[in-house]
């Protein structure tokens, strides 16, 4: 019975690790879907997420409350970007369908500017942030603590985010933004600053689930790009928009990582997400539980 | 002959049923109005006719086809063309680049160049816009933009053309011109629907009219059956009290 | 075209070089090859490709492959026909749908190839690491050069066609493109393979010169951004630009003699957001407008001088 206790084990591991997944998606699929950029710097905010936590613990903050100071950081980052460089990139753009294009292009630009500064200061080398690494015994196999606080904070945050998005006010903005700007404003609602909140709202997310992870393994300023790839992946499985689907995505993706890893190689994992992506673009490409 | 038919045509936006159960037809060479409020359904509906969506259910078709199911390049080349209410010019080239798209694609034929270049030109000129065929599409104003789209569509040598508020934002003066135009449009033997709000262009050329509110056909008729018939008159007369509290 | 004199004087001046020159030569031609290439698809239907990186370590693969049993003219074009049919499998499954869910696809490629020869290669063969048959630089240099002058004719003469004109449009506004009887499927499906070929092909006239590569090396993820910065930079939308952007950084590439370091980066990042922003058409853009400020200025002269000859009369 060892083999499917290992097996029960790595889909635990799968799970757990799959909500901070989800956690990352949610901010991206905010961007996205609201903000309409293609956001390929959000590995990156990840990245300083678990860089600065690092930083911070290096001068005796506990890791844990890293995200209330790192969060802000990056909100106002994110909030910042959006505010000045996407929205200039809207003002100035030769055509209207050329947008999209151009902020990618302009996200693209950022995303070195981002991950060169940091390196500048940190260094590429990989730096030893693991926290809260005791095992906890679980059917034969040892969880960490660090795995099963960081599927709390970002499971609570998970719901934090979907009540504040169909609850409150500035969600309903944000909805209605997200759904047809110009009725938006019309109805009173600053389009601008609901674009700047949301997409800085994305890098705080982003900086939490860096929190998270840097718990877990060590961080180093070159961990963007694949945490921004495998983001895209969760956001496209998941559906855009929503963010249970973004949940349920990042914790099969989750899974599968940890069994590829587990049973087979793990060069291979990232080539299955990619069969996947696949499949789910023949036959449903918006998404597990995507709109439209 | 009935040019374009549909029974049951319905589409869903989720719960929200933007056009639900309406049965229509166009004859060929007839003005066909298509009115109703706000939100009625009339883009919906051209957007189901030219494949831009996929219909909920319901079939039409096109001189005895059947179009559902078909995707939008091959409903442009069997011979409906159209318009867009929020104009889709092509904003990176000139205007008779912007025609010369509809003249090359429009058709599954193979087209030479110059052949194609004189269809641009002759449609461009149709619509009264010669004078703007060098000029870069982004430089000229609304109405003419929306006459280039009908330029555009013409050159496609459509035998049915939809127009989707071609008057809106025009000028009394200019409306008369648009009128004009639709005219000699549907003289060339063209079938036209339009979509219009501006009832003075609407009741001056159409044939018949029909009438959507809440995505359902609740009138069809000539001008007159129209323009008296209880219904209808309670839609905009209600519109208006709606309007005046 | 001014442009075109100035090129091929560019070129006239090659046999002059010798040695390391003929290095940076070469990498000059594969980033222009690589950010027209791009610039092709890319720039005209606005559809954003992060693949180039997978076509052209495609072809240098294809060389590792069948150095030994064929010769390197069919090895290139072999490189091209595969980056052709591999960018046709990609297309028709990302093409389809929205312009986003393409590039997302296109940007894990980078990722996903490499993971995949890697695995490949560790199970099959258990090789570690690709040597080449190298070959006199100099022949591949003019062989790169022979691949460069393709290149822009097919750009050239695809950009005047029929399949120009419908890529255009479908940058210009895809759905009026759709309605007005373009398949736009198949453009895309098809410009965006055809642009592969170009990179394959590039790929594999380079291995040759390498001396050692593997799946890391070869799937570097600069020989995506690097030409597509070249291409921004240049002028996305035209010929000229990415031609200029791609000649521009292979220089800078290889004189300065770090391979991309960290503030060579930097300064790429800050390049493109500048240009995005404030020159989006690209320094190609800038002809234009320097003429008309010129000719302006110019004017103004003029004016003032008769103005001061009637005063004075």
């Amino acid at each position: 019975m060892a083999e499917a206790e290992r097996l029960l084990g790595l889909i635990t591991i799968g799970i757990l690790a799959g909500g901070v997944y989800g956690l990352l998606a949610v901010g991206l699929s905010l961007q996205i879907g609201v903000c309409r950029v293609l956001n390929i710097t959000h590995g990156e905010f990840l990245m300083l997420g678990g860089i600065l936590t690092f930083t911070f613990s290096q001068l005796g903050i506990n890791p844990l409350l890293a995200p209330v100071i790192v969060g802000p950081i990056l909100f106002g980052l994110g909030f910042l970007l959006q505010a000045t460089l996407f929205r200039g990139v809207k003002a100035r753009v030769p055509s209207p369908s050329a947008f999209e294009g151009n902020a990618l292009l302009a996200a693209f630009g950022v995303m070195y500017v981002i991950q060169y500064l940091a390196r500048i200061r940190f260094g590429t080398q990989s730096l030893p942030s693991q926290y809260l690494t005791q095992p906890v015994p679980y059917v034969g196999i040892n969880l960490a603590v660090n795995l099963i606080v960081g599927f709390a904070i970002a499971a609570a945050l998970g719901i934090a985010v979907y009540l504040f998005l169909t609850r409150s006010r500035v969600g309903k903005a944000i909805r209605a933004t997200a759904e047809d700007p110009p009725t938006a404003e019309l109805m009173g609602v600053n389009t601008n600053t609901i674009l700047a909140v949301c997409f800085g709202l994305g890098g705080l997310l982003a900086a939490v689930a860096g929190t998270l992870v840097s718990m877990r393994t060590p961080v180093s300023t070159a961990m963007g790009f694949n945490n921004t790839v495998i983001a895209l992946i969760v956001v496209t499985l998941g559906g855009l928009g929503s963010v249970p689907g973004s949940f349920i995505a990042g914790i099969i993706i989750g899974i599968v990582s940890m069994l590829v890893a587990g049973l087979w190689e793990s060069v291979l994992i990232v080539p299955v997400y990619y069969a996947m992506l696949m499949v789910l673009l023949l036959v449903r490409p918006t998404g597990i539980l995507g709109k439209k | 002959m009935r040019i374009l038919e549909g029974q049951g045509v319905t589409k869903y936006f989720g719960g929200l049923a933007a056009i639900s159960n309406v049965d229509f037809h166009v004859d060929q060479g007839e003005i066909l109005g298509l009115i109703g409020p706000n939100g009625a359904g009339k883009t919906t509906l051209f957007n189901l006719i030219s494949a831009a969506l996929p219909a909920s259910s319901g079939g039409m078709r096109f001189k005895g086809q059947k179009i559902s199911g078909l995707k939008p390049h091959r409903i442009c080349q069997m011979g409906i063309a159209r318009t867009f209410q929020e104009t889709k010019v092509f904003g990176n080239m000139p205007v008779i680049q912007n025609v010369l798209v509809g003249a090359f694609f429009g058709k599954p034929t193979h087209i030479s160049g110059a052949a194609a270049a004189n269809e641009a030109t002759q449609a461009l000129e149709f619509v009264g816009l010669s004078a703007t065929s060098a000029a870069p599409i982004k430089d000229l104003t609304l109405a003419q933009q929306k006459r280039v789209e009908v330029a555009r569509a013409l050159a496609t040598k459509p035998e049915l053309l939809l127009l989707d508020e071609l008057m809106a934002g025009l000028t009394p003066t200019e409306v008369g011109e648009a009128m004009e135009l639709v005219t000699r449009i549907r003289d060339k033997g063209i079938t036209i629907i339009m979509v219009e709000h501006v009832m003075k262009a609407i009741m001056g050329i159409s044939t018949r009219v029909m009438v959507l509110h809440h995505g359902e056909k609740i009138a069809e008729g000539t001008c007159n059956e129209i323009s008296c018939n209880k219904t209808v008159i309670d839609i905009y007369l209600g519109e208006e009290t709606h309007a005046a509290s | 075209m001014g442009f075109l004199i100035l090129l091929i004087a560019f070129v006239l001046t090659f046999p002059l070089y010798g040695g390391a020159r003929t290095r940076v030569l070469i990498t000059m031609l594969v980033y222009a090859i690589l950010a027209m290439s791009w610039a092709m698809f890319s720039g005209t239907t606005g559809y954003m490709s992060l693949a180039p990186a997978a076509f052209f370590g495609t072809g240098i693969y294809t060389t590792y492959l069948l150095q030994n049993h064929l010769p390197l003219p069919i090895i290139i074009v072999a490189a091209g026909l595969i980056s052709f049919v591999l960018a046709v499998l990609l297309g028709l499954v990302t093409l389809r749908l929205k312009g986003i869910y393409f590039t997302i696809f296109t940007f894990g490629l980078v990722v996903f190839i490499p993971n995949v020869v890697t695995y490949v290669e560790g199970e099959v063969t258990q090789h570690h690491g690709w040597y080449f048959n190298v070959l006199d630089r100099t022949i591949i240099l003019y062989t790169m050069l022979g691949l460069a002058v393709v290149t822009v004719l097919a750009i050239y003469l695809i950009r005047r066609s029929r399949l120009g004109l419908a890529m255009q449009s479908i940058g210009g506004n895809e759905e009026a493109a759709e309605h007005m009887g373009i398949d736009t499927t198949r453009t895309k499906v098809l410009t965006f393979a055809i642009s592969a070929i170009f990179m394959g092909a590039a790929g594999a006239v380079l291995a040759p010169s390498l001396s050692y590569s593997n799946p890391t090396i070869a799937y570097s993820a600069f020989y995506s951004f690097v030409p597509i910065v070249a291409a921004v930079f240049g002028g996305m939308g035209s010929l000229q630009g990415p031609i200029v952007g791609g000649l521009l950084f292979g220089f800078l590439e290889k004189t300065l003699k770090v391979e991309w370091n960290t503030y060579f980066m930097l300064g790429f990042g800050i390049i493109i957001v500048l240009v995005i922003l404030f020159l989006p058409t690209g320094m190609v853009g800038l002809v234009p407008i320097l003429r008309d400020k010129l000719g302006g200025a110019i004017s103004k002269w003029r004016k003032g001088r008769e103005g001061e000859q009637h005063a004075n009369t």
